[in-house]
């Protein structure tokens, strides 16, 4: 007899996305963000950059004894996300720890992808700002020189130290600040194919940026809301990294709270704290009330009735 | 019944205080920023534990049970007076350093841990042993992380710069995270080592 009935557990609807495709749609969607680095800072952008992918994945392929070195492309999207968050310029071995510290401690020590608690590439900036400020975080913002590819550079105060920056330069990315987090256009478009790629929910970008704007709106206005959404890292924090799938809450109303929490922390480091920028810490804290925040908004199965505690 | 040499070496290695019971956290965190004051914070918890071990063990069979641990405390706490003025008296440095944490001996969990669960059953020759091995492993776990977060967070080993002066050190270990990364990556390796040996 034909058997027609196959029996099988769930889940029985697959989608076509896996580990490795999410990567590749991340690397894709960080391209253009990439690309006005090296268009703003020239090669020493792309070394950065270079040297922080390379040496997470030969600590991941190490670590896993495995010999494909690409794997399923977390290590490299890590990598390549420290290094967004790096000055264009910070010594070599600055670069290297820090992309050591993201997958050995931020990652696998958790036991590996999936498992880890942290953002890595956060986990591996903080490590680096904490220990090395002075080459991370000091007098080391350069001022961008388009198309000058190999262009002397000057140093140049950060505009969220400064506040001088225009909204125009800000939007467009020609200020001093990381690889990755001055050009706004470039963020936006790398995280609209996220969004049509159905990787990133609005909510916890939405809950970041618009607390973002109402606290900067308080402090100084509506120039000054915009001002703060636009320098820094807080696009880079809100599109790319607060949207971890591992570290950050699955509920819709979890996500919210995560987002509003990254905000609100990020914002009042930014006015009150003594350090100019808090994307790295408010996210970082937030991974942390991650699986405090999913338990409380659990949503409630379809027919069951709340005990009343009378 | 154990002999006395498994007695003393259950301290260094399969009851390690640090790495395989996790007591004294407080101090371990605290005072491991630098080889020489981990190293001397061991040292003063292992003259302690010597001598309260010994107190409570010859004392055993005249301490009330309803009332030991606060006689327990109360020897404890006349061992770490001793300690704290020989320190402040012959080392005023090492005595700055290790500040709060030497009074704070008095309630350090492996002390009156030993107290309790050894020294309170066991014969004095036999409690003394005990102390030794459990005070030298201390001093062990706590002088290995000291030389950890001194070597990488100030390039020196026992005050002896030895990385050169190229080398910019990773600040983070000589703050309290950096505690807390050493000593996780510290406890995973000895578990690890503890199951490739299979000591369990």
């Amino acid at each position: 007899m034909e058997r027609k009935l196959v029996v099988s557990s769930s889940p029985h609807l697959k989608s076509p996305d896996d580990i490795q495709s999410i990567m590749v749609d991340v690397l894709v969607a960080l391209f253009p963000v990439a690309l006005m680095a090296v268009f703003l800072f020239g090669y020493r952008a792309l070394i950065t950059m270079i040297i922080a992918m390379v040496v997470a994945m030969a600590t991941e392929a190490i670590i896993l004894r495995k010999g494909n070195f690409f794997g399923d492309g977390s290590a490299a999207v890590t990598g390549l996300l420290l290094a967004m968050t790096l000055p264009p310029a910070p010594p070599w071995w600055v670069v290297a720890i820090g992309s050591v510290v993201a997958i050995a401690i931020g990652k696998q020590i958790y036991g590996g992808l999936g498992n880890n608690i942290f953002n890595p590439a956060l986990v591996g900036r903080a490590v680096l700002v904490v220990s090395w400020g002075g080459h991370i975080a000091g007098n080391v913002w350069l001022k961008p020189v388009p198309f000058g590819f190999t262009a002397d550079m000057v140093t140049q105060a950060s505009p969220l130290a400064a506040y001088n920056a225009s909204l125009g330069d800000l939007f467009l990315g020609t200020v001093p600040g990381s690889l990755g987090e001055t050009s706004a256009l470039a963020l936006i478009i790398g995280a609209i194919w996220l969004f049509y790629r159905g990787h990133i929910d609005w909510r916890i970008p939405g809950g970041f940026i618009g607390v973002v704007f109402i606290l900067g709106l308080i402090s100084g206005g509506f120039s000054m809301g915009l001002y703060h959404i636009l320098a820094g890292g807080v696009l880079l924090g809100a599109l790319f990294m607060a949207t971890d799938m591992v570290t950050s809450p699955v509920t819709a109303t979890g996500k919210i709270i995560f987002g509003v929490g990254c905000g609100v922390v990020t914002m009042v480091i930014r006015l009150f704290g003594s350090l100019p920028e808090g994307v790295t810490f408010g996210i970082l804290l937030m991974n942390g009330l991650t699986p405090l925040i999913d338990n409380l908004t659990l949503p409630k199965k379809f027919g069951e009735v709340k005990k009343s505690n009378a | 019944m154990s002999t006395l040499a498994q007695e003393f070496s259950k301290g260094i290695f399969k009851e390690n205080p640090i790495f395989r019971l996790l007591l004294g956290m407080c101090p371990t965190l605290a005072v491991s920023i630098t080889a020489i004051n981990g190293f001397g914070m061991g040292v003063a918890a292992l003259f302690v534990l010597l001598g309260s071990n010994l107190v409570i063990a010859a004392l055993r069979n005249f301490i009330p049970s309803k009332v030991r641990i606060p006689a327990y405390i109360l020897i404890i706490a006349t061992f770490v007076t001793i300690v704290d003025m020989v320190l402040n008296a012959f080392t005023p440095d090492l005595h700055k350093a290790l500040g709060i944490f030497i009074p704070l001996i008095v309630v350090n969990c492996i002390i009156l841990g030993r107290a309790e669960a050894f020294a309170r059953k066991n014969s004095v020759a036999r409690s003394v042993i005990d102390a030794l091995g459990m005070g030298v492993g201390f001093t062990l776990s706590l002088t290995i992380l000291g030389i950890i977060r001194e070597l990488f967070g100030k390039g020196s080993i026992f005050g002896v710069g030895v990385m050169g002066s190229a080398f910019e050190p990773m600040g983070i270990l000589a703050t309290a995270p950096g505690a807390f990364i050493t000593l996780g990556i510290m406890l995973g390796f000895v578990n690890f080592m503890f199951k490739r040996l299979g000591i369990e």
